[in-house]
C-alpha cells in the first residue's frame, strides 16, 4: 500500500513536471520571440538600464549602493522612471541568484544589464550568450562576450594615493591594511597601498591582515583592535561590510578618549558619516572607487549607440575613476600638496604602481 | 464509624475508555486503609481524582462529611491530604529541609528562614519516630531514608490523611520493617492512611480494611482480619490464583554454565565480582540470593557479553565464552530476561513487534540477505503475543505503551521461543502484580522440565525460595554459599544475604528464639 | 477526523496561514499583497524557466534534508551537513575537472567523489561519537568551520591564487540541452532524478533492510541493541557516513549541476542549515523532506520575483517567506489541537 502510494506521488510530480515544463516552453518561446522583435524596435527610442547586485545588496556603502547611484543619476539625467523601461535593480541573496536575476533583467527587456561585483563574472557569461539582444556590463571583471562590457578599475592607483596621505600622516611609522577576501581587486587595493607608503618612507610598518569574508564586521573590529593596540595608528580597510567594524573600533577608541590617535581610511565610496564621533570624526579620507562614474558612462555610450561590447574599460586616475575624497581637514594643506604631486606622476605615468602585492602575483 | 474521606460512585473516563467505573472507597478516622488492584486496575487514576488531578465525571468527594470540589492539588493540600509518591520528587544536592521547604519556604526579612524550618522538621521527626537528620543531603542517605522524607514533606504540610503510593516497591525487607512501624505510629498521632499496593503480603501485615478495584471497576471493600491472602488475591485477579507455584522435583543432568574464578569490575573499575564460581545444570533453576548490589548485575553483564570480564572464564556448554560478543553469547545458546527491560530489554520507541524480534530480526526467515521482511517479523510476533498472553493492540503498537507486566512477558516470549540451553532471568517479576508473576514463574518452571538450565537472580526472598532448586547466595561478588530451599527458611537466608556463615546464622536464630521465649 | 485528512489539512491550514499573516505585513508596508503573491506565484510556476530553476532549487535542499532526517531517524544530530556539503562539492568538481573521461564514468565518478568527500567528512564525528563518546553536534559545527577554510585554500591553491576552480568538463556535468531546451534555458539538471532516487534509498535503507532496523534501533537505546547484538560504534559510524553521503551529493548537485564550478566563499552556503528545517518540516521521514525541500526550494527561489515583478523590497520578503515556513513549522500545533479536538468529539 504504502509502496504503491509513494510510486503514484513520484510519477504524479514528474509527469507534472514535464507537462508544466513542456507546455510552458512552447507559450513562452512564442512571447518571447514577440517581445524581442518589439523590443529591438523600440531600443532606439527607449533606452533602459537595470542592475544586479551581488550578495552585499543595495545599501552595503560601498560598491553595490555606488553602481545604483550612478544607474539613478544616469536616469534622473534622461527623465527616466524606475521600472520597466527606465532602470531598475535587482537583489541577489546568493550566488545561486545571479543568473535568474539576469536573466529576469532581460527578460524584462532592459537595454543594459550590469552585474555588479567579480562574482557574477560565471553567471553573466552564461546570460550573455544566451540573451544576444540584451547588453550585459559587469564591474570588477572581464567577461568575453560581444554583448558584454567588462569594467576594471586601477585600485592600486587611488590605493598608492591612500598610501600616501598614511605614509605622510602617521605618527607611530606604523599602519595597517584590512582586506575582505584574498582576490586579484583586493590584492590591487593591497598593492597600490603598501607601494604608496614605502614610496613615502621605505621604514614604515605595514600590517596587512585578510577577514575572509566582506560581510563579517566583528572579525575587521578585532582585526582593528589587535593593529591599533599594537601602534597603528591609520588603517585602511578595502573590506566591504567587514570594515564596519574597524570603523567602529577606531570610534570606540576616540569615544573612550578624545586624544587617542586612531584613523580609518575608507574605501569605495565618501566613508566620512561613517567615522563621526560626537564632533570629531576618525575618516582621515577614503579611497573612492567611481563605480557610478563608470556605469554612467557606459549607459551613456550604451544610449548613444557606441556600447564597447566585448571590450574592457579600465577607470584609473586618468578616468576619474579613482580618487581620495574630501579629508574635510583631516590631512592639512601642505600633506594635500605632496599628494597631489603624487597623483599627477602617476596620470603622467611617471610612476606605475604595482598591479599585484609582491609575492601574490598570478601563478600562470 | 467516621469517615475523613468518602468517595462515593467515582467515574472517571478518558476518551472512551473508563478508568474508573463507579468506586467507592471510605477512609475511617485512624485507619490504614488498603487500595488493591492488578498494574492498570486505576488505582493511581482514583488517587489523582482525590488529588485534585483528574476531574472525575461522576460521583462525589466528601472530606469530613462535607462535599468538596477538589479543582487542583493546592485545593487537596489544604483540606489537609498529601500523597507520598512512588517515584520520590527530591532534589539530590538539596539537603533534607530544604527539599521540605521547597516551593513554600518560609521567610525572616525577605531572606530564607532555613534554621526555623530545621528546627521543625527535627520536632516532627521525633514526634513520628522518623529518624532523619534535617541537615543530610538528599545524595547521601538511603532510598528508605528519602522516603521518610517525603513523609515528612507531607507532615511539615500539615496532612492529616497520607496516600502512600507503592511505598515498599524500592525498600529493603529492613525497610519495609521500618516502614511499617512508622504507619503504625503515624496512626497512633492521629493521621489516616490511603495505601496503595498490590502486595498482598503488606496488606495482610498493615492495613485494617481493603478495597479492591479491577480493570477500573469497584469490587468491594473487605476487613482485613476476616481476609486472607488467597482471598485478596481472587477479588483482585478475578480468578484464582496459585501462589506457591507447583512445581516437581528437578532431575538436573549435564553442566550448562560454568563461571569459574570470575573477576567483573564495573565502570569505575572497582571489582564487584570476586573470583566466583557458579554452575548450573540441565532441568534445574539456581536462584541467586542476595541484596541489591553485591555483584549480580556485573555476573550477568559479563555471562552475556555485556561487561568485559577481567579474569576468570564463562563457558556454555563447555564452549568457552569468556568475553564474546552478545551476539555470540546469545547464538550458543543464552536466552537473557534483563534486570532492566527499558534500559536492556526493550527498545520503547520501537513496535513491540520489532522488540519480539530484536535478537532474531537478522536470521532466516525474519530477513534474508540484509532485506528484513516484516510482514514475518509481524506473524512471528502475533504468534509469541497470542502464546505469552501479551496484551496489546498488536504488533505495531510502540512498546512503550504496554503496561510492564505485558512487556515482560514478551521479552520473555522473545527469550524462550529462542530454546536457549541457559535462560537467564534477572528480577523478571520486578513490579509486576500477582497475575503476571505467577505466569512468569510458570514458564521458568516450564523452561526447566523441558531440560533446560536456568538461572534467576531476585530480590525478593520468597520469590528463591518458591521457585528455586537451589539457592547460590551472593555475597560482596562472591557466591559465599548454596542451599537447597527445602532444607532452609527465609530467616536463614537474610542472614547469610547480610554476609553471615551459616554457623553465624544458626547462632543468630537460636537467641532471637531464645528472646522470642523470654517475652 | 481521520489521520490522513489531518495530514492532509494541517499543512494547506499551515500555509494559508502563513499567507494571510504574510500579506497582512505587505499590506502594512504599503505593497499590494494580490501583486506580490501574483508574482511569488509566477516566479514559481509562472512558466517552465521558473519551473526548471524552482526545481534546480529543490534539489539541494532534498539531499540536505535526507542527510539530517537519516542523522535524526539514527539518534544523531548532524549539524555539519553544511560542511560536508561544501567538501562534496569541491571534491565533485576537482574530479569533474581534473580528468577527461567518458561520459558514463566520468559523470559517476564525479557524483561519487562529492558522495565519497561528504561520508568522509562525517566519519571522522562519527568516529569520535563511537570510540570517545564526544558529542556529535559539537565536532560536526566545528567540522563545517573546517571545510569553509580548507575548501577555500584547496581552490586558491588549485587556482593559482585565483578564487575559483576551472571548469567541469561537459563529461561530468548534469545539465544538458534537453533540459535546457524544456526549461527555456534554466539551469535544471538531472541532479533531481538523483535527488528522488535517493529519497527512494533512505526509505528502502530504513524500512527494508536489517542495517535500517539496527540504525534506527541504536538510535532509539543503545543499551537494549547492544544486548540486542548489535555493534553500536559501527552503527553510529555508519548513520554518520551515510548522512554526510546525502550531503555530499547535495553538493555534488551544486558543483556538477547548478555552477559547474566553486568559488572561494566568505561564508557558508546555508543549505545545509536549512536542511535542519527541511527534515523537521518532513518530519524526517523520505516523502516527508520532499515536501519540506519542495516549500523551502519554491519559497526562496519564487521569492526573487517579488522584488522583480511587483517591486516590493528584499526585506519584506525575507519576512513574508519566513512567515509561511514559520507557519508550517507550528502546523504540529495546528495537528495537536486538530487531534485533541477530534479526540474531545470522540469521546462525547
Amino acid at each position: 500500500m504504502a509502496k504503491r502510494k509513494f510510486g503514484l506521488a513520484l510519477s504524479v510530480l514528474l509527469a507534472a513536471g514535464t507537462l508544466l515544463g513542456a507546455c510552458g516552453s512552447g507559450n513562452d518561446d512564442a512571447s518571447k520571440d514577440n517581445g524581442k522583435k518589439e523590443g529591438s524596435g523600440e531600443k532606439t527610442s527607449e533606452f533602459s538600464v537595470a542592475m544586479v547586485t551581488d550578495v552585499g545588496g543595495i545599501d552595503d556603502k560601498s560598491f553595490n549602493q555606488s553602481a545604483w547611484k550612478g544607474i539613478q543619476d544616469f536616469g534622473k539625467a534622461n527623465d527616466m522612471e524606475k521600472g520597466d523601461g527606465g532602470y531598475d535593480y535587482l537583489q541577489s541573496a546568493g550566488e545561486e541568484d545571479y543568473i535568474p536575476n539576469l536573466n529576469a533583467l532581460a527578460r524584462r527587456d532592459f537595454s543594459l544589464v550590469f552585474g555588479v561585483g567579480f562574482m557574477m563574472q560565471d553567471a553573466m557569461d552564461e546570460i550573455a550568450s544566451q540573451q544576444k539582444d540584451t547588453e550585459f556590463a559587469i564591474i570588477d571583471a572581464v567577461v568575453d562576450q560581444p554583448n558584454a562590457a567588462s569594467i576594471l578599475f586601477k585600485e592600486q592607483e587611488g590605493s598608492y594615493l591612500a598610501g600616501v596621505a598614511a605614509a605622510l600622516m602617521t605618527e607611530s611609522k606604523k599602519v595597517g591594511f584590512v582586506g575582505g577576501m584574498e582576490n586579484e581587486v583586493i590584492h590591487r587595493f593591497e598593492s597600490g597601498f603598501v607601494a604608496g607608503v614605502k614610496a613615502v618612507d621605505p621604514e614604515i610598518d605595514v600590517d596587512v591582515q585578510y577577514a575572509g569574508a566582506f560581510d563579517k564586521a566583528e572579525i575587521g573590529k578585532t582585526m582593528a583592535n589587535r593593529m591599533y593596540s599594537s601602534g597603528v595608528d591609520i588603517i585602511f580597510h578595502a573590506a566591504g561590510g567587514t570594515g564596519n567594524g574597524v570603523f567602529s573600533e577606531a570610534k570606540e577608541r576616540k569615544a573612550a578618549d578624545a586624544d587617542a590617535n586612531v584613523w580609518v581610511i575608507g574605501v569605495d565610496s565618501d566613508q566620512y558619516d561613517e567615522g563621526a564621533v560626537g564632533d570629531t570624526n576618525v575618516t582621515l579620507t577614503s579611497m573612492l572607487k567611481r563605480v557610478d562614474i563608470a556605469v554612467e558612462d557606459i549607459s551613456k555610450r550604451a544610449k548613444e549607440g557606441k556600447f564597447p561590447g566585448g571590450e574592457t574599460h579600465v577607470y584609473g586616475l586618468s578616468e576619474d575613476g579613482v580618487d581620495l575624497a574630501d579629508s574635510r581637514g583631516a590631512i592639512p594643506e601642505d600633506v594635500m600638496k605632496k599628494i597631489e604631486d603624487y597623483k599627477e606622476k602617476i596620470k603622467s605615468g611617471e610612476i606605475e604602481v604595482p598591479e599585484y602585492p609582491e609575492g601574490k602575483e598570478p601563478k600562470k | 464509624m467516621e469517615y475523613v474521606i468518602e468517595m462515593l460512585n467515582i467515574r472517571k473516563e478518558f476518551g472512551n475508555f473508563v478508568a474508573n467505573d463507579n468506586i467507592t472507597l471510605q477512609l475511617g478516622k485512624g485507619e490504614i486503609h488498603a487500595l488493591l488492584g492488578e498494574n492498570g486496575a486505576g488505582k493511581s487514576t482514583l488517587m489523582n481524582v482525590l488529588f485534585g488531578l483528574y476531574q472525575p465525571e461522576g460521583g462525589e468527594i466528601r472530606v469530613r462529611g462535607k462535599k468538596v470540589d477538589i479543582t487542583d492539588p493546592n485545593v487537596a493540600n489544604d483540606l489537609g491530604i498529601g500523597m507520598v509518591h512512588q517515584h520520590f520528587m527530591l532534589v539530590e544536592n538539596f539537603t533534607v529541609t530544604e527539599n521540605i521547604i521547597l516551593g513554600n519556604e518560609p521567610t525572616k526579612g525577605g531572606s530564607l528562614n532555613i534554621s526555623a524550618a530545621a528546627k521543625k522538621v527535627a520536632e516532627l521527626s521525633r514526634q513520628y519516630g522518623l529518624n532523619v537528620d534535617p541537615y543530610a543531603k538528599i545524595e547521601d542517605i538511603s532510598v528508605g531514608m528519602q522516603q521518610r522524607v517525603e513523609i515528612l514533606k507531607t507532615l511539615y504540610r500539615g496532612a492529616e490523611i497520607l496516600i502512600f503510593d507503592e511505598p515498599t516497591a524500592s525498600l529493603t525487607p529492613q525497610e519495609i520493617t521500618e516502614l511499617i512501624a512508622i504507619m503504625r505510629k503515624l496512626i497512633t498521632e492521629g493521621k489516616s492512611i490511603i495505601l496503595i499496593t498490590h502486595k498482598l503480603q503488606e496488606i495482610m501485615d498493615v492495613s485494617d480494611r481493603v478495597t479492591v478495584i479491577r480493570k477500573g471497576k469497584g469490587i468491594g471493600t473487605v476487613i482485613t482480619d476476616e481476609s486472607s491472602p488467597e482471598e485478596l488475591a481472587s477479588l483482585m485477579v478475578g480468578r484464582q490464583v496459585v501462589f506457591k507455584t507447583e512445581k516437581g522435583p528437578s532431575h538436573p543432568t549435564e553442566e550448562v554454565l560454568t563461571v569459574k574464578d570470575l573477576v567483573v569490575t564495573d565502570s569505575r573499575n572497582v571489582e564487584k565480582v570476586k573470583r566466583l564460581n557458579l554452575n548450573v545444570r540441565r532441568g534445574e533453576i539456581v536462584g541467586i540470593a542476595g541484596i541489591d548490589g553485591n555483584g549480580q548485575s556485573e555476573l550477568i553483564e559479563a555471562i552475556t557479553g555485556l561487561r568485559k570480564v577481567k579474569a576468570g572464564t564463562v563457558a556454555i556448554n563447555g564452549k568457552d565464552i569468556t568475553n564474546k560478543r552478545p551476539r555470540q553469547v546469545t547464538e550458543s545458546g543464552v536466552g537473557h530476561i534483563p534486570q532492566d527491560r527499558h534500559k536492556h530489554g526493550l527498545v520503547l520507541d520501537f513496535p513491540i513487534g520489532h522488540n519480539i524480534a530484536l535478537q532474531t530480526y537478522y536470521q532466516k526467515p525474519l530477513s534474508k540477505g540484509g532485506i528484513i521482511d516484516y510482514k514475518a517479523i509481524d506473524r512471528f510476533a502475533e504468534g509469541i503475543i497470542e502464546q505469552y498472553d501479551v496484551r496489546t493492540q498488536g504488533p505495531h503498537e510502540p512498546a512503550r505503551a504496554l503496561s510492564g507486566g505485558n512487556q515482560q512477558k514478551a521479552i520473555i516470549g522473545r527469550e524462550v521461543e529462542r530454546d536457549p540451553d541457559l535462560l537467564i532471568a534477572a528480577l523478571p517479576t520486578r513490579g509486576l502484580d500477582v497475575g503476571a508473576i505467577e505466569f512468569i514463574h510458570r514458564r521458568l518452571i516450564e523452561q526447566r522440565d523441558n531440560g533446560k538450565a536456568v538461572l534467576l537472580v531476585s530480590f525478593e526472598l520468597d520469590e528463591v525460595m518458591n521457585v528455586s532448586d537451589r539457592i547460590a547466595v551472593i555475597y560482596d561478588g562472591m557466591i559465599i554459599d548454596t542451599v537447597i530451599p527445602s532444607e532452609t527458611d527465609e530467616q536463614e537466608l537474610g542472614l547469610l544475604m547480610a554476609g553471615h556463615s551459616r554457623k553465624e546464622a544458626a547462632a543468630i536464630q537460636a537467641e532471637e528464639g531464645d528472646d522470642k521465649h523470654v517475652q | 477526523m481521520s489521520n490522513r485528512m489531518i495530514n492532509i489539512l494541517v499543512p494547506v491550514i499551515s500555509v494559508i496561514l502563513g499567507l494571510l499573516v504574510g500579506a497582512i505585513v505587505m499590506a502594512v508596508s504599503g505593497y499590494d499583497p494580490i501583486l506580490g503573491y501574483t508574482a511569488l506565484w509566477n516566479g514559481i510556476f509562472g512558466d517552465s524557466y521558473a519551473i526548471g530553476e524552482t526545481i534546480r532549487q529543490i534539489t539541494p535542499y532534498i539531499l540536505a534534508g535526507l542527510a539530517v532526517a537519516f542523522a535524526f531517524r539514527t539518534g544523531l544530530f548532524n549539524i555539519g551537513v553544511e560542511g560536508q556539503l561544501i567538501v562534496g562539492w569541491f571534491a565533485a568538481v576537482y574530479v569533474g575537472a581534473a580528468f577527461d573521461l567518458p561520459k558514463v564514468i566520468h559523470l559517476p565518478l564525479s557524483i561519487l567523489a562529492g558522495a565519497a568527500a561528504g561520508a568522509l567528512w562525517a566519519f571522522l564525528p562519527g568516529l569520535l561519537k563511537a570510540k570517545m563518546k564526544i558529542h556529535e553536534v559539537i565536532v560536526t559545527i566545528m567540522m563545517n568551520y573546517i571545510a569553509l577554510h580548507v575548501v577555500n585554500a584547496l581552490i586558491k591553491t588549485w587556482s593559482g591564487g585565483g578564487d575559483k576552480t576551472e571548469r567541469i568538463l561537459d563529461s561530468a556535468s548534469l545539465r544538458s540541452d534537453f533540459l535546457a531546451s524544456l526549461t527555456d534555458y534554466s539551469r535544471l539538471h538531472y541532479g533531481i532524478i538523483i535527488a528522488l532516487m535517493m529519497v527512494v534509498l533512505m526509505w528502502f535503507l530504513l524500512e527494508k533492510t536489517t542495517m535500517g532496523f539496527e540504525l534506527k534501533s541504536v538510535g532509539f537505546n543503545e543499551n537494549a541493541s547492544e544486548y540486542g547484538g548489535m555493534k553500536i560504534g559501527k552503527n553510529i559510524i555508519l548513520a554518520m557516513v551515510i548522512s554526510g553521503a546525502f550531503a555530499g551529493l547535495a553538493g555534488a548537485m551544486e558543483g556538477l549541476g547548478t555552477f559547474g564550478n566553486m568559488y572561494t566563499r566568505g561564508g557558508f552556503t546555508g543549505i545545509g542549515f536549512d536542511g535542519i528545517a527541511v527534515a523537521l518540516l518532513g518530519a524526517n521521514t523520505p516523502l516527508g523532506v520532499i515536501f519540506g525541500a519542495v516549500l523551502f526550494g519554491s519559497l526562496k527561489y519564487g521569492a526573487l520575483n517579488m522584488p522583480n515583478a511587483a517591486q516590493i523590497p528584499e526585506e519584506i520578503v525575507q519576512i513574508v517567506i519566513a512567515l509561511v515556513i514559520f507557519f508550517v513549522a507550528c502546523g504540529y500545533a495546528i495537528r495537536l489541537l486538530l487531534s485533541k479536538i477530534s479526540k474531545k468529539k470522540e469521546a462525547k
